[in-house]
């Protein structure tokens, strides 16, 4: 993991100092609410239907156990006792005081945290795979890559007001888990016929209101020109990008209005000037940042634990564990363990301060003291010895987060909705419970194999629910909470959007719709067949004929 | 007329303020006196290039300020026939300013003051200033002493910038 140096922490700490002063200022009256609003929220700090909510960075999502404990400390002290996790692999503080923040954020600086660029339109925390470093089908890692841009990207001086939020995604394996086609700008590590490596670079995806799968427009980019590329894409972003409009301020806009083509030709025009200048990577940062992502000290096995071989014929319940939450990992005689925050009951990526401490000792005593989130809203324990999964399988069950749904209908995505967000047209926490709860039977959930499940409160899109095999998205009909329903979306390489499927339904239907669709999906199922392919082969048709049967035939506008 | 704050902050310094910044007024008309300094936009410097050459060569100084959606680009002359070039920031939110700033500094080889004028507060200053800026017409509305001290926010930081064209990375030891 990266460890600062008097430098980093010495940014962390004066923007503590800077904060505490605009509070002060805020408080004082000498600061407008309009002239505080962005400076609050370049620091994670909305003001929502309650109460604040603290957005904290966790840099690509990793985060160590002592970090852990801090959180829940901080959650004990300035909130009621838990915290979120979200979608982009941060985790929210749902009720801090405003006048508390810069006290947490100066906590939160002893163990090199902070909520530096967490929200407003700037460039925000940069995301990758949750388990880059350990995947069995990794290219590259990853992660070196992520806390190089993590430092071109605090506080830069040219673009701390962009027109919009903007968000960059960084993958280095096969399968792509961090989505990035679907961010501002997105990046495979690559390696080329010579073992090179190097970059692609593709912009303008995002979802929102306008879901747009990105454009590549540089298909081979030299590593040590990365910081170099990326302050060219940026400034055509900001000198270029629609500020008259913010439904129309992201970069997808600007890139599909100029084409991908004329985009990059831009880029290139004004890369042109600054490539090989000073922001050219050195050999000695690229190897600096690299040695904090080495191998931990694996012990060395030949092959998979023979104990660990019988344990998992002898328990269905701990078999079932292992096929769902454990992961290949590349070291022989380790996995990598997905903790469920999805149990039935719980909104999915809550835990409480208790079940942070009790997740913080068990990387201790099981992963090397470290933790990731996914942008699934899991938390993972990337480097567990087999010999040691029964041993965890029941040390999490204890705390609520062994529940064996990872990539199940109910682990769904789902962003706080209308219970805690000001801009939801619908809530989106009690239609996630309800659907846990009309599909607890873990055998059938198993059965049916994998499901993503997204859900939005509104068209911003905060639970992905575009990129959903089942998108749920809130609507606001007369004053009243709807809900919409897509199916056909997928995530990573082949990423491609949902399409709604019709009217929208009232909060009640919604468990009968979700099962009269999973009911379609096992009647026409050729034998273990997933529910996209079954989609992609049967399309969206005996799903509307099943969900709106008996139903009159309303019309209605299709993005309400 | 603008409502303009006597005092400026040029190259660390609280000071008086010498331009006088003319803005057309309703009727969309621009009436430059014909004495001492005057700050126009660049727009209609540009469509009164020549008589304005004329005022400055009398020794009435007449420096140019660039709207968000003004283009260095687009400079019919070198940026240094000017002493002072000033962007224009309507909204502290609008960050078009700090790219402009930035080229007019590292591509156009601008020498002289570059001022941030408009919604510019103690909070914005640290990075206009690490984006090539050297003075700052704070609001007529804020405590300008108190703005000044923004200048040293942060003393350290990643990027290469005007202010420091070494990023961080060139100055770090290299940790063994
Ligand atoms: C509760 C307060 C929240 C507010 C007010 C809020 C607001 C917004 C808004 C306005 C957008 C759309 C921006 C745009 O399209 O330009 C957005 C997008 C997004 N939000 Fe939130 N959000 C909140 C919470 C969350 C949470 C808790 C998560 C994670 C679970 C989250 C994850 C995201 C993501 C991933 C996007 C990006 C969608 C895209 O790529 O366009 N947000 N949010
Ligand atoms: S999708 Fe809408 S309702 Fe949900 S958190 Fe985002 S802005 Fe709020």
């Amino acid at each position: 993991m990266y460890i600062y140096d008097e430098y980093d922490q010495q940014i962390v700490d004066q923007r503590v100092a800077q904060y505490r002063d605009q509070t002060q200022r805020f408080l004082a009256g000498e600061l407008t609410e309009e002239q505080f609003r962005p400076l609050r929220l370049q620091n994670g700090l909305y003001i929502q239907r309650h109460a604040p909510m603290l957005r904290v960075a966790i840099p690509y999502g990793h985060v160590s156990s002592r970090q852990v404990r801090k959180l829940a400390e901080i959650a004990r002290k300035y909130d009621k006792d838990y915290a979120h996790f979200t979608t982009r692999q941060n985790i929210q503080y749902n009720w801090p005081a405003l006048e508390n923040v810069p006290d947490i954020l100066a906590e939160l600086a002893t163990v090199q945290m902070h909520a530096i660029q967490t929200s407003g339109n700037c460039i925000r925390n940069t995301t990758t795979d949750q388990f880059a470093g350990v995947a069995h089908d990794e290219i590259v890692d990853p992660r070196p890559w992520c806390e190089i841009i993590r430092q071109w990207s605090t506080f830069h001086p040219e673009f701390a007001h962009l027109p919009r939020k903007f968000k960059i995604a960084v993958n280095g394996s096969v399968e792509d888990r961090a989505a990035v086609l679907v961010h501002d700008i997105g990046i495979n590590v690559v390696k080329n016929a010579a073992g090179e490596v190097g970059f692609e670079i593709y912009v303008g995806g995002g979802l929102g209101r306008t879901p747009i799968v990105g454009s590549l427009i540089k298909p081979w980019l030299e590593p040590e020109h990365l910081l170099s590329y990326l302050d060219a894409v940026l400034r055509v972003y900001n000198r270029y990008g629609r500020r008259d409009n913010k439904y129309k301020a992201r970069i997808k806009i600007l890139v599909k209005a100029m084409t991908p083509e004329a985009f990059g030709a831009k880029v290139d025009q004004e890369w042109a000037f600054t490539k090989n200048g000073p922001m050219t990577l050195t050999q000695d940062e690229i190897a600096r940042n690299q040695q904090y992502f080495t191998a931990p000290a694996y012990e060395v096995f030949t092959g998979d634990d023979a104990e660990f071989l019988r344990q998992k014929l002898e328990s269905k319940g701990f078999s079932r564990w292992l096929e769902r939450n454990v992961f290949a990992h590349k070291q022989a005689g380790y996995a990598a363990v997905t903790l469920s925050l999805k149990p039935n009951g719980v909104a999915p990526g809550d835990a409480s301060s208790s079940q942070l401490d009790a997740v913080a000792d068990l990387a201790d005593q099981y992963s090397f003291g470290e933790l990731r989130v996914s942008h699934q809203q899991n938390l993972i324990l990337a480097d567990v010895k087999q010999s040691d999964l029964l041993a965890l399988w029941e040390a999490a069950k204890a705390i609520g987060f062994a529940t064996p749904n990872i990539g199940l209908l109910t682990d769904v995505i789902c962003c706080p909705g209308g219970d805690f967000c000001s801009l939801a047209n619908a809530k989106s926490i009690p239609i996630a419970l309800a659907i846990q709860d009309r599909f607890d039977n873990l055998d059938y959930l198993h059965d049916l194999g994998e499901i993503d499940m997204n859900m939005s409160g509104c068209m911003n899109a905060c639970g992905h629910h575009h990129i959903g095999n089942i998108g749920i998205l809130g609507v606001d009909k007369n004053g009243s909470e709807w809900y919409q329903v897509s199916l056909g979306g997928r995530q990573g390489k082949g990423a491609s959007l949902a399409k709604v499927l019709g009217p929208s339904f009232a909060q009640d239907e919604m468990p009968d719709v979700i099962e009269k669709i999973i009911n379609v999906f096992v009647a026409n199922r050729n034998g273990e067949e997933s529910f996209i392919d079954l989609f992609d082969r049967i399309g969206a048709e005996p799903f509307k004929a099943k969900v709106y049967e008996g139903k009159p035939n309303r019309r209605e506008k299709a993005d309400a | 007329m603008l409502d303009q704050n006597p005092q400026v902050i040029i190259d660390r310094e609280v000071v008086a303020n010498r331009w006088v910044r003319v803005v057309a007024n309703e009727e969309g008309v621009v009436s430059v006196p014909s004495e001492g300094a005057v700050l126009l936009s660049y727009q209609y410097w540009l469509s009164k290039q020549e008589e304005l050459t004329l005022r400055a060569a009398a020794g009435h100084a007449v420096a140019v300020c660039f709207a968000p959606d003004d283009e260095p680009e687009s400079l019919p002359v070198a940026a240094n026939h000017f002493v002072m070039i000033a962007c224009d920031f309507p909204a502290f939110t609008d960050g078009r300013g700090f790219s402009i700033g930035r080229l007019l500094r590292e591509r156009h080889g601008f020498t002289g003051e570059l001022r941030a004028v408009g919604d510019v507060f103690k909070d914005t200053i640290n990075y206009l200033s690490r984006s090539g800026f050297t003075a700052f017409d704070v609001r007529s509305d804020k405590d300008i002493v108190d703005a000044a001290k923004g200048l040293d926010d942060f003393t350290e930081s990643y990027q290469s910038s005007v202010a420091q064209p070494l990023p961080l990375f060139r100055r770090r030891a290299v940790i063994a």
